[in-house]
């Protein structure tokens, strides 16, 4: 019995308007499905969408980010097409909480973080005492192990990996159903960067978040971190499974090319031949009529440019976007790893 | 293979201070490294372990506060701009940006004459410069009959970043300092560059320094791992000795907070 | 280059500011092609003459008259006869006589000469005025005999033998000469200055000579400030010492007093306007200085500056090749507002009578100071002054406008 989703897109596209006038459509026709303890990870590399992708997914966005078609519904609730006002005021924090890359400039240097917390609940729930406020934020500090000290310090008396998981537990202050994280941790030091993880799964388990989806272009996390993944390429999803299956077993030949390319610090790494794909993504300023990645793929044939490819749904959460079968893929693959063995 | 015998490069109580008085930064303290002949040697730390300022003491565009440099044996002089220039035809660089290393207004043509005017070849016959370019771009498969009089912003920062190995192709140095080179570039075309620096290294027996805080990169492609941290280098050894066998708790720690996907990540350790 | 060129003029603040400073430009360079005369020409016997067409009534007497019949023109002819404040003293003398106020209307003048005519009495003594305001009384009643007349005016001409005068001719009051026919005529749109100079002559070229400061002090307070940044930001060390050194100093002496000082010591006789102008642009290098230096520091450790390092290259050259063009943009932004603040700077020297000997060319600040000297303000002659101020202020503005333009080009951040 499929569980309730909390929160369900449909054929989501929006668009860039340039200020010649051109569309770039940034995120072509996305649907995704995320249930309640289930985290989604969206890997792809740099120009594919996936921040697009992330802000598209709130609903809140401006000029020159515009709605195309598409719906998103959250709880339940049909939020396509709100007023970025209502938006900010009734689901952000409250039912979708959001973290950009460099999430940590969003304190203010000149308050403590206590004050930044208390900004947030006057926003949101008026109701709520100082005291209350206090206490509510030491509890979540501890759950989510952050030292209390915290609270009362400026911005600048912290490193930037404490800076990001102070701002990162602050938006889950209010419970949201889902957590969308935009390279959360792109930008710390490793340590840094395994804390933080820590905390997104410690945020899940303690109930302070219903779901979470998770977008980086760093494979390895995704791998530890979420129940499935979704590759994006172009605008387009163009692979989706299991986090298992993505990363191990990838279907679509651009996913095969960029798992193909991970370089992890453990035992048999140095043996492995790392795979490039050849050329860059296309110009979505004019996308190519059929397959988008037909111009970089080795296995590309004539039909590939010629129709518009649809995500083909192999069953058991996995599909991907492609014109060959899976049974053809996958001959073509094991070819390829006995032609490398010898 | 590093050729155990021949050290091409070493240093002696490395050190660099910045400031003076009572603001002093300790950047690279005492570093004695041996680089041989023909290695991939990684010099592996997190930002502020003072790798690029000692990556910027080798080229020889920093002065070391304390310390000796030894070149080929000999104690290394650059202190006149004819000793700097003979320098640097044994040893290069390539940066992190791609975007960055180009001068925007110069055609990316003058990238690639410099280095064989660099050579000692600029007097020679216009043709025969361009068939010298045409050949390193070749290497790393670029055309350069499709690049000439090109400007660097009608390139991809994976084009620039070749054309850097270009450059390095026509010097054919005995020494590459690799600062961070693919950190900015794409993961699909991450292996071409890190193939191409290593064919570079086989056929002409390059030394490869490769600067960068990525260990499961340094783990893939170095001989050797030198792990910094302030200023110090904390562990080196051979990369399987330093990334499967860590013993300096420091390099333990870095290794562990790395994400795995074959073996199990451990959360628990922070 | 051409794309940035495109760029630049298709900035709505700079095409502005390009379109009045050219507009200026032109004007200084177009106008004495058609206006011959010499600015500094005394054309007035007298002081502040207010704008206007100035016809010689000599020749007027001797063209060919005709006759027209216009509505109102005795009327006009009465209304301009008698001023404000005659009306309002004539009105006064009437009240105090016994007339009441609702009555008397100063703006009716037949009616108010009618009353004036039928009430008016010397002999009357009115309490409470003076003797001065009594013969003043008297002095107005005599004015207006004839005010009324409508016969012709007669011209007579002294017979050297006879010695008496002999009518040559009468001028009616329908008599209208053709302005074309006058061969003496002189348009002065902005008046005359104290000295009886023609204020619109003069105040061209003084612009031309006010740019021709500013350029030349811009040029050389860019040039040394461009080139002592370059090696004290770059070259750094005991040369960006030695340089700084001299910068805080220039910054600790307030500018204009040091201006104050060398003009005065250089003595009325020297200071012609390029020496004033070399004067100044020596004198106000520091602020650029200070900007090249934070922009090349900021410059040199980037990867192509070390790239160039590693390819073998000289100082001079990463200098000139790797450095100069990344701060051209602000280097040239910086030569606008020299000279904006060059040419204000010579407007203050000017004005304190310390700017270029006054004999040989005006400048904007010398007009001024002559118009303070004399009292143009108080005696509210707003030509000698008006003019002038607004100029400054559309100069210094459009190029200012023109610098906020560049700047939104440059500068991507700022584009709205």
């Amino acid at each position: 019995m499929p569980e309730e989703a909390i929160l369900e897109v449909r054929e989501l596209t929006t668009k860039y308007i340039t200020r010649y006038d051109e569309n770039i459509y940034a995120v072509d026709h996305v649907s995704l499905r995320l249930e309640a303890g289930k985290s989604l990870g969206i890997a792809g590399e740099s120009g594919c969408g996936k921040s697009t992708l992330a802000l598209s997914l709130m609903g809140y966005y401006f000029p020159p980010l515009h709605y195309t078609s598409g719906e998103i519904i959250i709880d339940g609730r049909n939020i396509t097409g709100m007023d970025p006002d209502e938006v900010r005021k009734e689901i952000l924090g409250n039912e979708i909480a959001y973290i950009p890359q460099s999430a940590m400039n969003a304190l203010n240097p000149t308050r403590k973080i206590i004050n930044f917390i208390e900004d947030v609940y006057k926003a949101h729930d008026p109701s709520k005492t100082k005291k209350e406020v206090y206490e509510l934020a030491t509890g979540c500090c501890d759950v989510l192990g952050l030292p209390a000290e915290v609270l009362q310090k400026y911005p600048v008396e912290l490193s930037g990996g404490m800076k990001q998981r102070t701002v990162i537990a602050v938006s889950v202050m209010l419970f949201p159903q889902v957590l969308i994280a935009d390279e959360p941790s792109s930008a710390l030091d490793v340590t840094s960067q395994k804390m933080v993880i820590k905390m997104l799964k410690n945020m899940m388990d303690n109930g302070f978040i219903k779901s979470m989806i998770f977008i980086t272009h760093e494979l390895p996390l995704l791998y530890n971190v979420t129940d499935e993944i979704m590759v994006m390429y172009a605008g387009q999803i163009v692979e989706k499974a299991s986090a298992k299956q993505a990363v191990f077993d990838p279907l679509h030949p651009y996913s095969r090319g960029l798992m193909g390319s991970i370089i992890v610090p453990e035992s048999g790494a140095r043996d492995v031949a790392l795979t490039t794909i050849p050329g860059v993504p296309p110009n979505l300023k004019n996308p190519p009529s059929g397959c988008r990645f037909a111009e970089r793929c080795k296995y590309v044939r004539p039909l590939c440019r010629a129709t518009t490819i649809e995500l083909n749904d192999i069953g058991s959460g996995r599909a991907y976007r492609c014109i060959l079968p899976e049974s053809e893929l996958r001959d073509i693959y094991q070819e390829e790893a006995e032609r490398h063995a010898r | 293979m590093p050729d155990e015998n021949k050290i091409c490069l070493s240093t002696v109580g490395l050190t660099k201070v910045f400031g003076f008085g009572r603001n002093t930064t300790l950047a690279v303290d005492h570093v004695d490294i041996d680089f041989y002949e023909s290695e991939v040697a990684s010099i592996v730390g997190e930002s502020g372990s003072g790798k690029t300022t000692l990556a910027k003491m080798l080229l020889g565009l920093l002065k070391p506060t304390e310390g000796e440099i030894y070149f080929q044996g000999t104690k290394r002089d650059i202190r006149t701009r004819k000793k700097k220039r003979e320098y640097w035809k044994n040893i290069q660089a390539i940066f992190q940006d791609p975007y960055a290393s180009y001068n925007i207004f110069n055609k990316i043509d003058s990238v690639l004459l410099d280095c064989i005017r660099l050579r000692g070849d600029g007097r020679l016959p216009k043709e025969e410069k361009v068939a010298l370019m045409t050949e390193a771009c070749s290497f790393v498969n670029l055309k350069f009959e499709e690049l000439t009089n090109k400007y660097p912003f009608e390139l991809s920062g994976g084009q620039m970043q070749r054309l850097m190995i270009a450059r390095i192709v026509l010097l054919k140095p005995r020494i590459l300092v690799a600062d961070e080179p693919t950190s900015m570039i794409d993961a699909c075309s991450r292996a071409t560059i890190l193939e191409m620096l290593l064919r570079l290294r086989d056929e002409i027996g390059m030394t490869i320094i490769f600067i960068t805080h990525d260990i499961g990169l340094a783990f893939f492609i170095s001989d050797n791992v030198y792990i910094m941290q302030q200023g110090k280098v904390v562990e080196h050894g051979t990369a399987d000795d330093v990334i499967l066998d860590p013993q300096v708790p420091y390099t333990q720690r870095l290794i562990s907070d790395v994400p795995k996907i074959h073996e199990e990540w451990d959360l628990s350790t922070v | 280059m051409k794309h940035t060129l495109r760029q630049v003029f298709h900035s709505p603040r700079f095409v502005v500011g390009f379109a009045i400073f050219a507009f200026i430009v032109l004007l200084v360079i177009v106008y004495p092609i058609f206006v011959r005369s010499a600015p500094l020409g005394i054309i007035g016997q007298g002081t502040f003459f207010p704008p206007g067409i100035y016809v010689n009534a000599y020749d007027s007497i001797g063209s060919e008259p005709y006759t027209l019949k216009l509505d109102n023109a005795a009327a006009k002819r009465l209304a301009s006869r008698l001023s404000d404040e005659q009306r309002l003293a004539m009105m006064e003398w009437l009240v105090a006589a016994g007339l009441s106020e609702n009555e008397i209307d100063p703006a009716d003048t037949e009616k108010l000469l009618e009353q004036w005519e039928n009430n008016y009495d010397p002999t009357i003594n009115i309490p409470g005025q003076t003797n001065a305001r009594r013969n003043y009384f008297v002095r107005l009643n005599a004015s207006l005999g004839g005010i009324l007349a409508t016969e012709a005016a007669i011209i007579a001409e002294m017979n050297a033998e006879t010695n008496t005068l002999e009518e040559t001719g009468s001028v009616d009051q329908t008599d209208y000469v053709n302005i074309n026919d006058v061969p003496n005529k002189r348009l002065l749109p902005l008046g005359t200055d104290n000295f009886g100079r023609d204020v619109l002559t003069e105040l061209v070229s003084a612009i031309g000579t006010s740019l021709l400061i500013g350029l030349v002090a811009g040029l050389i307070a860019t040039t040394i400030g461009l080139t002592l940044g370059l090696i004290a930001g770059y070259i750094g060390g005991f040369a960006d010492d030695i340089v700084m050194f001299f910068t805080n100093m220039f910054t600790v002496i307030p500018t204009f007093v040091l201006l104050i000082l060398i003009s005065y010591g250089i003595g009325q006789e020297q200071r012609g306007a390029v020496t004033i102008a070399v004067v100044i642009g020596f004198t106000s290098w520091v602020w650029t200085t200070r900007a090249v230096r934070a922009q090349v520091i900021s410059l040199r450790n980037r990867d192509h500056v070390n790239l160039s390092k590693l390819s073998g290259h000289s100082t001079t050259r990463i200098i000139l090749l790797s450095i100069l063009p990344y701060i051209a943009s602000y280097v040239v932004m910086a030569f606008i507002l020299q000279i904006s603040s060059a040419i204000l700077a010579e407007a203050g020297l000017s004005i304190l009578g310390l700017g270029p000997k006054t004999t040989e060319v005006p400048t904007l600040g010398l007009m001024m100071n002559w118009a303070m000297i004399y009292q143009a303000q108080v005696l509210g002659y707003w030509w000698a002054y008006l003019p002038v101020i607004i100029t400054i202020a559309l100069i210094s503005f459009s190029l200012n406008l023109m610098n906020t333009g560049l700047d939104q080009v440059f500068n991507p951040a700022l584009r709205e």
